[in-house]
C-alpha cells in the first residue's frame, strides 16, 4: 500500500513535511554541534588546553599516565614569581617553565626584534634549554636587546625571542605582571622551586571531548585540597556566559524546528486521512477487520517514518556539510568533524512525531463507517482528530525537554507552547464565529474565503495555530537573536577598556592624570581598592579549613578580597536584594556580590569582619549585587559607602581603552610609573570579541534553517487543502468563474488565515521571548511593539504568497477531470 | 422567446474529436463528433457506462479541450477563446446539474444559488435565490449546508443554481444517478417544469432509455462515435 500511495503521489506532502522536519533538525543539530565543539576549542586556546590540572605541589605522574591512555595529548608547566637581572635592573617576573608540546591548544606568537619592521611568527616550539623568551614588558624594564644574557636564580639565560600572545594569557591580576618562558630543562638548574616557593604546577591536557570528559571525571574524586581542574568555562565567566548562551539559543533553535516539523506533519496527516476515507471504507465493508487495518497502519508509518527520517538525516548531513564549508571562511577554526547523535536524534524525533501526530487521526480510519462506501460525506468526526493531537503533544512535550537537555528550558517551552494551543485554539475557534457571522455584510470575495474558513472551521483553527505556533517560533527566535547579539555587542563594544592600572598610589592620582593630559587622552575614571582578609562572619572566626569541600570558596578565604568604596552603584551592576544606601549614609554597611555571598555562604543582615593590614573592618550586608563579568569593567565583590576605609592604606585601580597604535604611551606609562601594574587583557577581548562575532554568525546561519522549516509548515498548510481547492475550482469555473474572481475569494481566505495566524505568533512571541529571555538566556528583555506589526504582516503576505503560488495549479487544473473524479 | 430564433443552432460541433495518452498507446473517447442543437430543443445524448457521453457534455461547455474539432456556443467558436473568456461565457449562458450535486461544502442552500449570480455581478443576488430556492421547495432549508440535506433536496439546491442565472442552455450529467428512483422522478419533473418555465435549451446526458425520451431528441453514442 506504501508503495502504491507513494507512486500515487499521495504521501508528497507528508513525506515533504517529514523531510523537511528532519532534515532541518538534523542541520541544526549537527551543525550546532560541531559550532559548539569548535567554539569550546576556540575558547580553549585562552587556556592553552582543553583541561588544566593545578596544583601547589608536584603532580603525581600518574595523572599524566591515565591522560596519554585515554588518547589525550598531555604538557606540563610549571609557574611562579621571581626575580630577573640584567645588570643593575631587577624585575618580578611571572616565570613560566615549559615542557615539549606546550601550547596544546592555541599557538606562541613571537615578534622578532632584529628587523626594522617587527614580524609577527606563529610558532609551535618551546625555548631551547639555555634560552629564554620574554614579554614586552621584560625588555622594556630590563633594557634588553636579543641575545642579551639574564640572570634566572642560580644560571644565566640568552634572550632569544619576544613573545607577543601566549595562549593561557589569564586574566587574574596577580598574574598580569611581567612574563618569561624558559624550558623545564633548566628548572632544576635555576636552583629556583624550594620548599615553600609559590609555585603553581599545571598539567596541560587536550584531545577529543569525550576523553576529556572522562579524564575529568577520572581525576575529580582523586584531587587533594591542594589540587583543582580548570576547564574554560571554570577559568572565564564571561566566556562561559557567552557559549552556555550560544548553547542554548542553538538548542532553541533546534527545538524551534522540532514545533514547525510537528505542526507541518500535524498539517500533512490531515490530507493523508481525507485521501484514505474511501479506501478504508471500502476495506471495512470488504470485513477488514479493525484490528487488521489498525496494524495494516501502524506497520504503514513505521516503514514510512524511517525511510523519509534516514532521507531527512541524509540531507540535514549533507547540508551541514556545505554550510561547514562555507563557513570556514568565516569561522577561523577549523570545525571538528560532528559526532553521530544528532542523526540519532533526528531519525528518533522524525519517528516520534510521525507517529505522535500522524497515527493517531490516521488510526480513527479504521473506525470509518462502511456506510462511506455509499455516501461519501459521512466521515470522521472532528473530535477523533482533536483526540488524536493531544498523543502528539505529549510525545512533543517529552521531546522538549528531551532536546533542551535543560529541564527548565524544556518546561517553559512545553508550558509556552501548550497554553499558547488551548488560547490560540479558543480565541481562533470565537474569531472564526465572529468572522463568519459577519459574512453576510461582506463583498463578493470576502464572503466567499469567510464562508470557506468557516465551513472548515475546525480545520482553519488548527491551520492557524498550526501557522501561528510556527510563526511564534520565528517570532522568538528573531527576537531572542536580536536581544542576544545586541546584549554580547553592548557589554563589550569595541572600545571596551583593554588596559588595567593596578596599584596607583594615592599620591599618584595627579601626575597620573598629567600623563594623560599630555598623550591628549581622557583621564580615566580610577576607583579605591583596599585589600583584606575575610576573618570573621557574625562574629565567628573563619578559617580556609571550614571551606574545606569547596576548594572555590576557600581559595576565596585564603586570598585577599579587594574591597571598594562608592556613594551610588555601577551602571552595569543590579542590587538584586536589599537596598543601596543613600548618599549621606555613613553606617557601617556593605553591598557583596551576589555569586561570592553564594560561595562563602552570607546572605543580607550577615556581619563580616575583614583584616586589613592588621586592623579589623566590620559591616554589615545591607545590599546582594548582581554583576555583568562579561563588561571588563572593573568591578568589586565588597562595596562600602564613602568614608569608612578612610584609614586603611588605599591604593587605586582603573581600566581603559587604548587603541592598538597608542602602545607607545603604554610604554611611556611603565616606565613613568614604575609602581604601577599594567595589565593588558587586550587580547583576552579581542579574542572575545571574535568569538562572539563567531557565534552571532552562527546563530544567523542556523536561524536561516529554521525558516526553511517554516516554510515547510506553511507548505503542509496549503497542500492539506489542496484537493478541496481543484475541487472549488472545478465548480466556480464550470459556473463560470473568472480565474481572477477564484483567485481574489483564495486571497481572501489566505489573507484571513494567515492575519490569524499572525496575531497569534505576535501575541504568543511576545510573552515566550520575555519568558525565555528573561528566566532561560537572562536578558534585559526589550518589548517591541512592532512585532504585532511585523507578525501579523509577516502571517498575512506569508501565508497569501505561498498560499497563491501553492494553489496555482489547483487553478488551473482543468474542471472537467476534477468533476468527473470526484463524481 | 421569438420563433425564428427556435431555428438557430445554439450549440453546434463540427469532427469534435478527443484523444487521451494511455501511457504507451493512444485512447479515443470520441470521434469526429457532428452534431446541433438548436434552440428550445430538449436533447438527449445516450449511451453506454464508458461511451464517451460526459466527455461530450465536458467539451460542450468548455470544461475540457478537444484534440481536434470545433464547438460552437451562441455563435462563439469556444476554442478560440482562453479558459478566462470561456469561463465567463459558461457564466453567461450555460448552467449545469451534475450527477454528484457538486454544491461547494463551505457554502449554504442560498450562497450555493448565489454563487454564479454574484460571479457575473448580477444584481438581486439574494432574491433571485431565494425565490428559486422556493420554487424548488427548499424555503425552509435556505441557510442549510449541503452536509445537511438529503440527496434530493441537494439535486434541488443544485438545479436552483443551474436556473439562477437564466442560462440559455442547461447542460445536465446524470441528474438522477445518485438518487432513488422516486426521488429521481421528482428531480427530473422539476427540472423539466423550470426548462419550460425558463424556456431553456436542454442537453441531457444519461444512460436511461426512459428518461432519454422525455426529450424531444436522442443523439446515441457508442465507443465514440454517433451512431444515429
Amino acid at each position: 500500500m506504501l508503495h502504491r500511495d507513494w507512486r500515487a503521489g499521495e504521501l508528497n506532502v507528508l513525506v515533504f513535511a517529514l523531510v523537511i522536519a528532519v532534515s532541518g533538525m538534523a542541520t541544526v543539530g549537527f551543525f550546532a554541534d560541531r559550532v559548539e565543539l569548535a567554539l569550546s576549542r576556540e575558547s580553549n586556546q585562552l587556556l592553552g588546553a582543553d583541561l588544566l590540572v593545578i596544583s601547589s605541589k608536584p603532580l603525581p605522574e600518574h595523572y599524566a599516565d591515565e591522560a596519554s591512555r585515554l588518547g589525550l595529548s598531555v604538557s606540563s608547566l610549571t609557574k611562579f614569581p621571581s626575580m630577573i637581572s640584567n645588570g643593575e635592573n631587577n624585575l618580578l617576573t611571572e616565570i613560566k617553565a615549559v615542557t615539549e608540546g606546550y601550547p596544546l591548544r592555541g599557538r606562541v606568537h613571537l615578534a622578532s626584534r632584529s628587523a626594522e619592521t617587527p614580524e609577527i611568527q606563529v610558532v609551535a616550539r618551546i625555548p631551547q634549554p639555555g634560552t629564554i623568551w620574554v614579554d614586552d614588558k621584560v625588555m622594556t624594564r630590563l633594557e634588553l636587546r636579543g641575545g642579551d644574557l639574564v640572570d634566572v636564580g642560580d644560571i644565566q639565560l640568552t634572550v632569544t625571542e619576544l613573545v607577543v600572545r601566549e595562549p593561557d594569557h589569564s586574566v587574574g591580576f596577580i598574574n598580569m605582571g611581567a612574563r618569561a618562558m624558559i624550558n623545564a630543562a633548566d628548572l632544576p638548574d635555576t636552583g629556583l622551586i624550594q620548599e615553600g616557593s609559590r609555585v603553581s604546577y599545571q598539567l596541560l591536557v587536550a584531545g577529543e571531548i569525550k576523553a576529556v570528559q572522562q579524564f575529568r571525571d577520572w581525576v575529580k574524586p582523586q584531587l587533594t585540597k591542594a589540587q583543582r581542574i580548570e576547564g574554560i568555562r571554570d577559568a572565564r565567566p564571561e566566556i562561559k556566559a557567552a557559549l552556555e548562551r550560544s548553547e542554548k539559543f542553538l538548542s532553541l533553535a533546534a527545538l524551534a524546528s522540532v514545533v514547525l516539523a510537528a505542526a507541518a506533519i500535524a498539517l500533512a496527516v490531515r490530507r493523508f486521512t481525507q485521501r484514505h476515507l474511501d479506501g478504508c471504507a471500502v476495506m471495512r465493508s470488504l470485513g477488514a477487520s479493525q484490528k487488521q487495518l489498525f496494524y495494516l497502519y501502524l506497520y504503514y508509518f513505521i516503514v514510512l517514518g524511517v525511510i523519509a527520517s534516514s532521507i531527512g538525516c541524509l540531507i540535514g548531513f549533507a547540508a551541514q556539510e556545505i554550510l561547514t564549508h562555507w563557513l570556514t571562511g568565516i569561522v577561523d577554526t577549523e570545525l571538528p568533524w560532528p559526532n553521530w547523535l544528532p542523526a540519532l536524534q533526528g531519525l528518533l524525533v522524525g519517528l516520534v512525531l510521525l507517529l505522535g501526530f500522524a497515527l493517531p487521526p490516521v488510526l480513527n480510519l479504521r473506525s470509518v463507517p462502511a456506510l462511506r462506501v455509499l455516501r461519501r460525506d459521512i466521515g470522521l468526526s472532528n473530535a477523533h482528530s482533536i483526540a488524536g493531537y493531544l498523543l502528539g503533544l505529549v510525545a512533543l512535550s517529552l521531546l522538549f525537554i528531551w532536546k533542551a537537555q535543560d529541564l527548565k528550558l524544556g518546561l517553559y517551552i512545553v508550558i509556552g507552547f501548550v497554553s499558547a494551543i488551548a488560547i490560540f485554539g479558543c480565541l481562533g475557534w470565537i474569531l472564526i464565529r465572529v468572522l463568519s457571522s459577519l459574512r453576510h455584510q461582506a463583498g463578493g470575495a470576502w464572503r466567499y474565503g469567510l464562508a470557506s474558513i468557516s465551513r472548515r472551521a475546525v480545520s482553519s483553527v488548527l491551520q492557524a495555530v498550526a501557522l501561528g505556533l510556527g510563526l511564534m517560533a520565528l517570532l522568538v527566535l528573531t527576537l531572542i537573536q536580536d536581544d542576544l547579539i545586541d546584549d554580547w555587542h553592548t557589554s563589550l563594544p569595541p572600545d571596551a577598556p583593554n588596559h588595567f592600572l593596578v596599584n596607583i598610589q594615592p599620591d599618584q592620582l595627579q601626575p597620573l592624570e598629567e600623563f594623560f593630559q599630555q598623550y591628549g587622552t581622557e583621564h580615566p575614571p580610577v576607583f579605591p581598592m583596599v585589600r583584606g582578609r575575610l576573618v570573621k562572619i557574625n562574629g565567628k572566626d573563619v578559617s580556609p579549613e571550614n571551606y574545606a569541600d569547596d576548594p572555590h570558596a576557600e581559595r576565596h578565604i585564603r586570598r585577599e578580597f579587594n574591597l571598594s568604596w562608592a556613594t551610588q552603584q555601577a551602571l552595569d551592576n543590579q542590587v538584586v536584594q536589599g537596598k543601596w544606601w543613600d548618599a549621606d549614609s555613613s553606617e557601617a554597611v556593605m553591598s557583596i556580590e551576589d555569586g561570592i555571598a553564594k560561595t562563602i555562604g552570607v546572605k543580607l543582615g550577615d556581619e563580616l569582619t575583614y583584616d586589613i593590614a592588621g586592623s579589623p573592618f566590620s559591616a554589615k550586608i545591607t545590599s546582594v549585587r548582581k554583576v555583568d563579568w562579561d563588561s571588563f569593567r572593573v568591578n568589586f565583590f565588597v562595596v562600602v559607602p564613602p568614608g569608612l576605609l578612610d584609614n586603611y592604606p588605599v591604593s587605586y585601580i582603573t581600566s581603559f581603552y587604548v587603541a592598538p597604535t597608542e602602545i607607545a604611551m603604554m610604554h611611556e606609562l611603565v616606565r613613568t610609573f614604575p609602581n604601577i601594574l599594567v595589565v593588558d587583557v587586550a587580547i583576552v577581548i579581542n579574542q572575545v570579541q571574535q568569538m562572539i562575532h563567531q557565534v552571532s554568525q552562527a546563530i544567523e546561519f542556523v536561524f536561516v534553517f529554521t525558516v526553511l522549516a517554516g516554510f515547510s509548515v506553511l507548505y503542509a498548510a496549503i497542500a492539506s487543502t489542496q484537493d478541496e481547492r481543484i475541487y472549488e475550482a472545478a465548480i466556480f469555473r464550470a459556473l463560470g468563474a473568472r480565474r481572477e474572481q477564484l483567485s481574489r475569494a483564495w486571497a481572501a481566505e489566505f489573507a484571513i488565515l494567515g492575519a490569524l495566524a499572525g496575531l497569534f505568533a505576535s501575541a504568543g512571541a511576545s510573552v515566550l521571548g520575555y519568558v525565555i529571555g528573561k528566566h532561560v538566556l537572562h536578558l534585559d528583555y526589550t518589548f517591541n511593539p512592532w512585532i504585532w506589526l511585523i507578525g501579523t504582516s509577516i502571517g498575512v503576505v506569508g501565508v497569501l504568497v505561498a498560499g497563491m503560488l501553492g494553489t496555482r495549479s489547483a487553478l488551473s487544473s482543468p474542471p472537467l477531470l476534477t468533476l468527473r473524479k470526484i463524481g | 422567446m421569438l420563433d425564428n430564433d427556435i431555428k438557430q443552432p445554439i450549440l453546434w460541433t463540427k469532427a469534435l474529436t478527443k484523444q487521451v495518452n494511455t501511457g504507451d498507446k493512444q485512447l479515443t473517447i470520441l470521434q469526429d463528433i457532428d452534431l446541433q442543437v438548436n434552440a428550445g430543443e430538449a436533447v438527449a445524448i445516450i449511451g453506454a457506462s464508458g461511451s464517451g457521453k460526459s466527455t461530450l457534455l465536458g467539451l460542450l461547455a468548455g470544461l475540457d479541450l478537444p484534440t481536434s474539432g470545433k464547438v460552437h456556443l451562441d455563435a462563439i467558436d469556444i476554442f478560440t477563446l482562453d479558459e478566462d473568456s470561456r469561463a465567463a461565457l459558461r457564466g453567461k449562458i450555460l448552467g449545469f446539474v451534475f450527477q454528484s450535486f457538486q454544491l461547494l461544502p463551505a457554502l449554504t442552500a442560498i450562497e450555493n444559488v448565489m454563487l454564479p449570480l454574484e460571479l457575473s455581478a448580477a444584481g438581486n443576488a439574494e432574491t433571485t435565490a431565494r425565490r428559486l430556492l422556493e420554487r424548488v421547495g427548499l424555503s425552509m432549508r435556505l441557510h442549510h449546508y449541503p452536509k445537511q440535506l438529503s440527496g434530493g433536496e441537494q439535486q434541488r439546491v443544485a438545479i436552483a443554481r443551474a436556473f439562477a442565472t437564466d442560462p440559455k442552455l442547461l447542460l445536465a450529467d446524470e441528474p438522477t444517478g445518485n438518487l432513488d428512483s422516486a426521488t429521481g422522478i421528482q428531480i427530473i419533473e422539476l427540472m423539466f417544469e423550470l426548462n419550460r418555465e425558463h424556456g431553456t435549451t436542454l442537453v441531457l446526458v444519461t444512460h436511461d432509455e426512459v428518461l432519454s425520451r422525455r426529450c424531444s431528441r436522442q443523439i446515441r453514442l457508442a465507443d465514440g462515435k454517433l451512431v444515429q
